[in-house]
């Protein structure tokens, strides 16, 4: 699997995801920077990664979205490459409409950094087939906007479609419906807050993540 | 010519930092404060003769992210 990582001014989290992808697809991926306006040919998965991408200036997210590389991003979706937003890389991709809503700042204003449990709603997505649905994992979130909020027909529709990937078992950051993560209408795009590429070995506290990439690679691959 | 673009949470949307400026303002012993909401104010310098509807784009593409906010512009047409 031929992947690439998009790297902004800002991102912090590109090196962990580009760690995690080499680990489980056996690849380096290709780090590609926000100016460029190509992807590299024949890339298999596009992961938009965490950090601060400018800052958080206007909105977590904005500035990146409209970056040059985000149009060749919203091309490769169009066609169907599975893209994954992670923390920053979710509120981006909800910024470049990609995916629906908005991620607004935490509920209680407080900086959220810990593992926490999550129930995985659909495991029929090309980023879910390793879990099972309504099994309970944990990954580490670290944020300070997660607090996903879309409007209630958006909501119903995400629930009705099966398109709510991960939801919160606890309360977080006060998600609307505890959402953590959710998947675009050809299900091929996937935002979520927590942090799957920061559990990929057990020395680092648990392998939960490492399982979304397996199963990412087992359906790319298939 | 210069304008101004206040951006506004949209009526519903929960605004936590309004809400703590509301609760500093109550310890701070203001009393009969009944909603804070926080918003955005940003000022363009625009060359002459730049549209409204310019504007308007600029909001909608970038300023104002119209899922959960508002925009007003405010032309200041000769400041």
């Amino acid at each position: 699997m031929k992947s690439a990582v998009i790297v902004f001014p800002g991102s912090n989290c590109d090196r962990d995801l580009a760690v995690a992808l080499e680990q489980v697809t056996g690849r380096k991926p290709d780090m590609v920077w926000h100016r460029e306006s190509d992807l590299p040919e024949g890339i298999d998965f596009i992961g938009v990664p965490g950090g601060f991408s400018y800052g958080d200036y206007l909105r977590s997210g904005a500035m990146a979205a409209r970056s040059p590389v985000m149009q060749a991003v919203k091309e490769a979706a169009g066609r169907g490459v599975p893209v994954i937003g992670i923390c920053n890389g979710f509120q981006v991709l909800t910024e470049a409409g990609l995916l629906p809503g908005a991620l607004m700042r935490n509920a209680r204003l407080s900086f959220v950094c810990r593992p926490v449990p999550l129930r995985v709603e659909n495991s029929q997505s090309l980023f879910t087939s390793a879990y099972e649905t309504g099994e309970q994992i944990s990954l580490p979130v670290a944020h300070h906007d997660g607090n996903y909020q879309a409007d209630e027909v958006t909501l119903d529709r995400l629930e009705g479609e099966g398109r709510v990937a991960f939801r919160y078992l606890d309360e977080v950051n006060g998600s609307a419906r505890s959402i953590a993560g959710i998947l675009n209408d050809s299900g091929n795009v996937l935002g979520l807050m927590p942090h799957p590429e920061r559990v990929i070995e057990e020395a680092h506290g648990g392998t939960d993540g490492r399982r979304l990439f397996e199963g990412l690679l087992e359906t790319v691959a298939a | 010519m210069k304008a101004r673009v206040f951006i506004t949470l949209k009526n519903g949307v929960l605004d936590p930092q309004g809400k703590a400026i509301h609760h500093a303002l109550d310890g701070l012993g203001f009393k009969g404060v009944n909603d804070v909401r926080a918003g955005k104010l940003i000022e363009l310098d625009l060359a002459d003769g730049t549209s409204d509807s310019d504007i308007e784009d600029m909001c909608r593409k970038l300023l104002a992210n119209t899922v959960i906010e508002n925009f007003r512009i405010e032309r200041l047409e000769h400041a």
